[in-house]
């Protein structure tokens, strides 16, 4: 059995049980039950009443031991601090303030803590988003000690709360158009973080801290813990700012539903009410505690204490879409919020697949304002879950998108959707899932165009050429078989042909690309294994910038019915440098790319394309350190065993970084020439 | 709901249990398979296996593609290759494939967020795998269980078929 998972009897006999043991083996085992304990706060902020209690019992047992638990919590919070953990240095603090519910540390201390937080957005020169952290620490706290702190020092309080009202007016909120899911300020506005936690505190507050939902079981101890003696929180200095400190970013608050979304059930907390804030905040820490596990964390989100009170199942919809669609981007991978989803409809199969497809409805509804890094999530989202229920979905609900201009929100994220449904299965599968009227959203078949396949084709330039590769590919011609078949090809650029016949000739490229794809169009496999044997071909007709281009463009003529070919082509091109990013980059900017550059498997390739870039500057960088290293090693142990051998290695390895520095410095140029190319591009294309 | 529940004799156990839940991964644990082809002792495979990043996929339906293969798992990465399943005999896809990513994480993804779930209306199973060789894509279990819908001879009202294969081409309209 788990602490906190039988009804609220057993959990307070439980929780007696537990602090008796506890405090029997405290002489044997009193450091590993403090490390336990403080990883329990750290980790499982969800479990954070429950937990606090039995230190509340240990400590009225146990003064000294409470006393050494607190100072190996304020250890592990300048730990955390130290090391970035923002995001749990939030659960600690907050952990230590529910400790001054349990009798453990004493309120005025308390009260000092978060004085000398408040204070920090006094601190100048420093990033906002460090005021921002000390600040939402400070108030995240209050829904579980607000109470408790305002009766012992009201007028300390007071004041803590007039620093952080005149902070929160004067800091910049410039981040905000930037994160807000949509643009729209209806049915609800995208709020600023802590905006959001101030209204929902002001609130608390003026309902003199009077909160129901938070699960308290030291309430039931309260004649032991009252005996219990306190402990002082020791003076805390918030740790200095430095170079290498990097503070959570600001969020704006996700809102899809309100009370009036679920009028049976129980109603939903109102969005500046306190109740909404814990809920939210404990179903964020459930997903971040077991996103690994998908069947535990649905598990965990359905048995959500109080579930009856709240509509829960709204709650958790939105609380997933919350993260799948947060900007820049979502906490965890986009495919784990899918399979989550999954979970929970295979759990509750009589009310959550309801609640999530009014969602669905909902966010389609509000597509025209909806960011578009969103909707391209939305898409992804929607058609893998449709892939994991049969594609069932009532189509005709959507029929308002067909009257409407075909390049508008609601008509385009259909298209995509049935694309990525198509990706997912096959082309007639599409046709049959969805009614004839949108048959003009349905996909391409996805086949290949082979310019030299019928007979019209007898009178193209190159088209002899092209029958004569056929055959060659057909009986395994090596490379230099192929050389000389394209050797007779002739040069529309006539003044630039030279006798080696190797410069810059578009219909070499034309005839070489379109046979040897046509050929091998019959699977991903087929391509690649193309792409390898040729190889060189490849590489000498690409040699120049204008060569990469066109091959890239002959690629797209042969496979304009199937982006998912053609994403993986331009990806093995890439990795098989037979052409580099920045030719991507111009080949999407290109004139020829134009009619469908508000398509998504542009974007995607795009995507891809500098994520590769990134991901190999980062590799050689990675090398260059780890050489570096090594060297640093060998020059200590050199140092140690006076070795005269080791001179020999040291050159060796010192040779290895150079070169490796060299490797870096033009990954770094090539990335640079990238993202120029980009921005570039993009602006001539919007003046 | 049971209230004379008494406190568990090992209560320590409690506490360890939440933090083995964060600690744990049972989702990667390494099921029974061992590649028996393979050779090398238990501990180096198993060495191997937690450092692969290539996965075993099975129950795959006999015509899910390679396209569809590769829709699915990018979800969770790059994909480097995915090399189909044949049957010995008649080398035709039989239902399973190996997924190799570019880097292990992608891999754990998948594990984590793509094994059991389903591609194609068939739920599919994914495992770790000591690595593609030239050899591995032929089935060692004689094929048997899942006929190929295009096969059949007899006409199944809930999946169809009836000698499609007849027709000459596959549902996806190639020859």
């Amino acid at each position: 059995c788990k602490v906190g998972e039988k009804s609220a009897c057993s959990l307070e006999s439980n929780l007696e049980g537990l602090a008796g043991v506890l405090e029997a083996d405290l002489p044997n085992y009193k450091s590993k039950i403090l490390r336990l304990l403080c990883t329990v706060a750290r980790l499982l902020p969800e479990k954070l009443t429950i937990y606090t209690t039995l230190v509340g019992l240990l400590n009225a047992r146990n003064y000294n031991f409470g006393g050494e638990f607190v100072e190996a919590m304020i250890r592990q919070l300048k730990e955390s601090l130290k090391a970035n953990n923002y995001n749990e240095a939030v659960y600690l603090v907050r952990f230590l303030s529910d400790l001054v519910n349990c009798h453990v540390i004493a309120a005025p201390s308390m009260v000092a803590m978060f004085e000398n937080f408040v204070s920090v957005t006094q601190e100048e020169d420093v990033p906002q988003v460090r005021r921002d952290w000390y600040v939402y620490a400070f108030l995240s706290s209050l829904p579980w000690v607000g109470k408790e702190l305002y009766e012992k020092k009201d007028a300390e309080m007071d004041r803590i709360f007039a620093n952080t009202e005149s902070y929160l007016k004067r800091r910049q909120k410039t981040h905000v158009p930037m994160l807000q899911v949509w643009t729209a300020e209806k049915p609800h506005p995208q709020e600023e973080y802590l905006d959001c936690l101030w209204a929902q505190i002001q609130k608390l507050k003026k309902d003199r801290w009077q909160e129901r939902h938070i699960l308290r079981p030291y309430l039931a101890f309260d004649s032991i813990l009252c005996e219990a003696l306190q402990h002082n929180l020791p003076p805390f200095t918030p740790p200095p700012h430095t170079e290498d400190s990097v503070y959570p970013m600001p969020r704006v608050i996700f809102r899809m539903f309100d009370y009036t979304d679920d009028p049976e059930g129980p109603v939903m907390p109102g969005s500046h009410s306190v109740e909404r804030f814990v809920i939210e905040e404990n179903l964020h820490c459930i997903i971040k505690s077991h996103w690994k596990e998908r069947k535990t964390c649905a598990a965990q989100l359905v048995s959500y204490p109080g579930k009856n009170k709240i509509p829960l199942n709204y709650h958790i919809v939105e609380v997933i879409f919350a993260e799948l669609f947060q900007l820049p981007a979502p906490p965890h991978i986009d495919v784990m919020y899918t399979t989550l989803l999954i979970e929970l409809c295979k759990l509750q199969p009589g009310s959550l697949p309801q609640v999530l497809a009014q969602a669905t409805e909902m966010l389609y509804m509000r597509l025209d304002t909806m960011n578009t890094t969103c909707v391209d999530r939305f898409i992804n989202w929607f058609s893998h879950h449709l892939s994991n229920f049969q594609f069932r979905w009532s189509w005709e609900d959507w029929s308002d998108c067909l009257t409407q201009d075909p390049e508008s929100p609601k008509p385009k994220f259909v298209r995509e959707v049935l694309e990525k449904c198509m990706r997912l299965s096959y082309h007639q599968r599409i046709l049959d899932i969805v009614p004839p009227t949108f048959s003009a959203l349905c996909p391409a078949n996805p086949t290949c165009i082979y310019k030299y396949g019928d007979e019209s084709s007898n009178s193209l330039p190159g088209h002899s050429v092209a029958l004569c590769l056929a055959v060659a590919f057909k009986s395994k011609a090596t490379n230099d078989e192929i050389f000389s078949i394209l050797k007779d090809v002739p040069n529309p650029n006539q003044e630039d042909d030279d006798d080696e016949g190797f410069s810059f000739n578009p219909l070499k490229i034309e005839v070489f690309v379109q046979t040897l794809l046509h050929l091998a169009a019959k699977s991903f496999s087929h391509s690649f294994s193309a792409l390898a044997k040729f190889h060189e071909v490849f590489k000498t007709l690409a040699e120049s910038d204008e060569g990469k281009l066109h091959v890239l463009r002959v690629m797209f003529e042969v496979w304009r019915n199937h982006p998912q070919m053609i994403a993986v082509l331009v990806d093995k091109m890439i990795r098989t440098q037979i052409v580099d990013c920045a030719a991507v980059a111009n080949w999407i900017f290109s004139s020829e790319l134009s009619r469908d550059f508000t398509r998504l498997f542009v974007w995607e390739i795009l995507h891809s394309t500098i994520r590769k870039m990134n991901k190999h500057v980062l590799k050689i960088q990675k090398e260059l350190e780890e050489a570096k290293e090594k060297l640093a090693r060998q020059h200590k142990r050199r140092s140690d065993d006076d070795d005269r051998s080791s001179d020999r290695k040291d050159g060796a390895l010192e040779e290895q970084i150079e070169r490796l520095q060299e490797k870096v410095e033009s990954a770094q140029s090539e990335q640079k020439n990238l993202f120029l190319v980009i921005f570039q591009r993009f602006i001539m294309i919007l003046t | 709901m049971d209230r004379q529940q008494l406190p568990s004799r090992r209560p320590l156990g409690t506490v360890s249990n939440d933090l083995r839940i964060l600690q744990g991964d049972s989702s990667l644990e390494l099921s029974e398979y061992g590649d028996q082809q393979r050779g090398g002792d238990n501990d180096e495979q198993e060495k191997l296996l937690k450092e692969s990043s290539t996965l075993y996929v099975e129950n795959l339906s006999f015509q899910t593609t390679e396209e569809q293969i590769y829709e699915l798992f990018s979800r969770c990465g790059d994909v480097k290759h995915v090399f189909m399943g044949l049957d010995k005999i008649k080398k035709k896809a039989c239902g399973f494939c190996f997924v190799e990513y570019y880097n292990r994480l992608d891999a754990e993804n998948a594990m984590w967020f793509l094994n059991g779930t389903c591609l194609d209306d068939h739920i599919i199973h994914t495992d770790w795998d000591l690595g593609f060789r030239e050899g591995r894509q032929y089935g060692r279990r004689r094929p048997g269980g899942q006929v190929r819908d295009d096969l059949r001879e007899d006409f199944d009202v809930g999946r169809g078929g009836s000698g499609k294969q007849a027709q000459g081409c596959d549902r996806r309209g190639i020859h």
